[in-house]
């Protein structure tokens, strides 16, 4: 649905419409949707990646994709946090919100084919790492041990509980949870999400480390690899800085001389070393 | 192509014949005792013996607000054209240079049409600098003449303008040069001195290196402590940015009309110096400190845009920022002539 301009170059600006087919509050401030392109066609993604959500008159917000491309369809979980993330957890079955995208740099999704995979999910960091962690569900026997954790500011926060109850079922992965807060119905870890760091099975100097978060997670969890010997160059880090245009041109994701909108959002650590505001 | 020859009454004459033919012309034209690009009436308000203008023309080319989208609230968007055909006189080299690495960068990566189709109806007709502004350094950064770029070089050889027409669009405009005769040795000499002249003459600021040398300069010069040293009297007012031609970050915002029913998604320009430039939610502020944020415009100018423009400088020289930062501290030579005396500390 590319509106062409005379000179047939597509308008990078503007969004193509897509339905909303379900949505659900996943806790108290996080909605999950899942949308169809109103073209027919799939959004095209690889694991790591964002689209621009826009509902006119609102503006738009950088999202990561949380679901798998090997699923039809595409899912957004969205933060209220705002005027346009208010907006959006108004929506329901059958309403439309304008896409851009997908945009950015991808999960090493066939590097990691054979290797262990360490998935290390703060808070809302869960929904970018869930794409990735979906599409190796999906294509079980092309990767190794697969160790996924997940720490949550409080109990009442975590995202996708029947999900992750599921993951603690099944015998090909393993899943380790922890809040920062005790709580009554919680007899889980207690403790933020580097405290489970040590409890990883697998040989973390062998294994491709995935890491997304809060902006202050990155420092912590990126000391305790580097205690537990986890090269830099295994490590892969999913950042979030200011965006709008989404595309390279308007400067405001910008990392030193790195854009995330398309050097990122996923970035080797090891590429970052001489990057000092990355982290 | 060959270079015309005016006297300045022909020139006078070919200006107001292309006004007459209907055809947008923005020139520059006094205000006060100051110069700026506006559209021009007659050639009689054109001033092609200007020292510089307070804004850069890069608004004709990035509007200040430029509308993206027309849309119904919570509906479908529609892309907007503004690409009015549009003639550019009178830009100055070092401005002309900006004005080309802005293309670059709207055509390198993700093709931007709404840069870009306006460009191509932009005409730039270029002039040669008569007189050195205040704070120009353009010698120093190789940018006070350009042999490229432009569809017509202007330049004032004392009784009569040579026309240097070097594109179609260019030829196409001189159809309008009446009595054109075409120039002869001894004028392109002159042009040639004028032209030598500037190459060392625009430069009130000296930069102690060749423009060349600024990314590897600041390789090593992150944590200098000239950002904290000048970043302590910063404002934060972002009048270095909004007067530099070279600056071309922005900010995109929904603008709902009257009806409440419809709306424009317009781009504005932004600056890299104000407080919440990368503010995200929960007020984390990626760049949070005035020194991280003078740094990093000095390094924009100076090694993040070369990079993606095959090395050039993104910093034309034109002084403005000098002029206008009322705190004294955003003239880039001081800066980078204080990181080339202290190489090592950093
Ligand atoms: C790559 C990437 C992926 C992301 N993925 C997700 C995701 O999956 N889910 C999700 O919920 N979020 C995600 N985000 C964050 C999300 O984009 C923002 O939360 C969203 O843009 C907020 O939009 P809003 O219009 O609702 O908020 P706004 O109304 O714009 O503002 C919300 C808050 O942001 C701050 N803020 C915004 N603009 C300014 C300003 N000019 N000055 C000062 N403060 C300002 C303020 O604190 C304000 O209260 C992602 C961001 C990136 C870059
Ligand atoms: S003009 Fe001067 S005071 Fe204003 S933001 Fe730029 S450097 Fe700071
Ligand atoms: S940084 Fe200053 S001198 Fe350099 S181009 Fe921009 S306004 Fe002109
Ligand atoms: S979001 Fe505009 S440059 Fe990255």
């Amino acid at each position: 649905m590319c509106e062409c301009c005379g000179n047939g170059q597509k308008d990078i600006y503007l969004p193509q419409m897509a339905t909303i087919t379900k949505h659900r509050m996943l806790n108290g401030t996080e909605f999950y949707m899942h949308l169809e392109l109103d073209s027919g066609k799939e959004l095209g993604h690889t694991p790591g990646q964002f689209v621009e959500v826009s509902i006119a008159g609102l503006g738009e917000a950088p999202i990561s994709i949380s679901s798998s491309p090997t699923q039809k369809g595409f899912e957004l979980v969205v933060r209220n946090v705002g005027s346009l993330t208010k907006a959006i957890h108004k929506l329901t079955a059958g309403q439309k919100v304008g896409i851009r995208g997908p945009f950015g740099s991808v999960y090493p999704v066939e590097l990691a084919k054979g290797r262990d995979l360490v998935f290390i999910c703060g808070g809302i960091g869960l929904v970018p790492q869930r794409s990735f962690i979906r599409y190796v569900l999906d294509n079980r026997k092309d990767y190794g041990k697969v160790t996924v954790l997940v720490g949550t500011k409080c109990y009442d926060m975590r995202l996708f509980r029947e999900e992750l109850a599921m993951w603690q079922e099944r015998k090909d992965m393993t899943l380790m949870e922890t809040v920062d807060e005790s709580h009554d119905c919680w007899d889980g870890n207690v403790g933020v999400v580097t405290t489970l760091i040590p409890k990883i099975e697998s040989d973390l100097p062998k294994s491709l480390v995935l890491v997304c978060g809060p902006p202050v997670m990155y420092k912590f969890v990126l000391m305790a690899l580097s205690e537990a010997e986890a090269p830099a160059k295994n490590i892969y880090v999913n950042l979030e800085r200011r965006m709008k245009c989404g595309v390279g041109k308007c400067g405001h994701c910008q990392i030193n001389n790195l854009y995330v909108c398309q050097d990122g959002p996923v970035f080797r650590w090891s590429d970052l070393t001489a990057v000092p505001e990355a982290i | 192509m060959s270079v015309s020859k005016l006297n300045k009454q022909q020139f006078g004459q070919f200006v107001d014949a292309i006004l007459a033919a209907g055809r947008k012309v923005v020139g520059v034209v006094a205000k006060n005792d100051r110069f700026v690009f506006n559209t021009l009436k007659s050639a009689k308000d054109l001033r092609l013996d200007y020292d510089v203008t307070i804004l850069s023309p890069r608004k004709y080319v990035l509007p200040q607000v430029e509308p993206l989208l027309t849309f119904e609230v919570g509906g479908d968007a529609k892309s907007v054209k503004q690409n009015e055909p549009m003639i550019l006189l009178g830009i100055h080299p070092y401005d002309l240079i900006a004005i080309n690495q802005m293309d670059e960068l709207f055509s390198e990566g993700e093709y931007d049409t709404h840069y870009m189709d306006r460009r191509k109806n932009i005409t730039l007709v270029a002039c040669d600098v008569a007189k050195a502004s205040k704070n120009v350094f353009a010698s120093s950064m190789e940018t006070a003449v350009a042999d490229k770029g432009y569809d017509i070089l202007i330049t004032d050889i004392g009784d009569a303008y040579l026309l240097d027409a070097a594109t179609e669009k260019g030829q196409a405009l001189m159809a309008y040069a009446k009595g054109a005769a075409a120039a002869t040795a001894e004028d392109l000499k002159k042009r040639n001195a004028i032209q030598e002249a500037n190459k060392t003459g625009l430069n009130k600021h000296k930069l102690n290196c060749k423009p060349s040398y600024l990314p590897k300069l600041m390789e090593t010069a992150y944590n200098h402590p000239v950002w904290e040293e000048k970043a302590r009297l910063c404002y934060s007012c972002g009048s270095c940015n909004q007067v530099c031609p070279t600056c071309y970050c922005f900010d995109v915002q929904d603008r709902v009309n009257w009806d409440l029913k419809t709306g424009t998604r317009v781009r504005c320009w932004d600056g890299c110096l104000l407080e919440n430039f990368a503010t995200v939610a929960g007020n984390h502020n990626f760049r949070k400190d005035r020194s991280a944020r003078f740094r990093h415009r000095l390094y924009r100018k100076a090694k993040y845009v070369p990079e993606k423009i095959g090395g050039q400088i993104a910093c034309v020289g034109c002084g403005r920022c000098v002029t206008a930062c009322t705190a004294d501290i955003a003239n880039p030579v001081t800066v980078y002539n204080r990181l080339m005396e202290e190489r090592t500390i950093g």
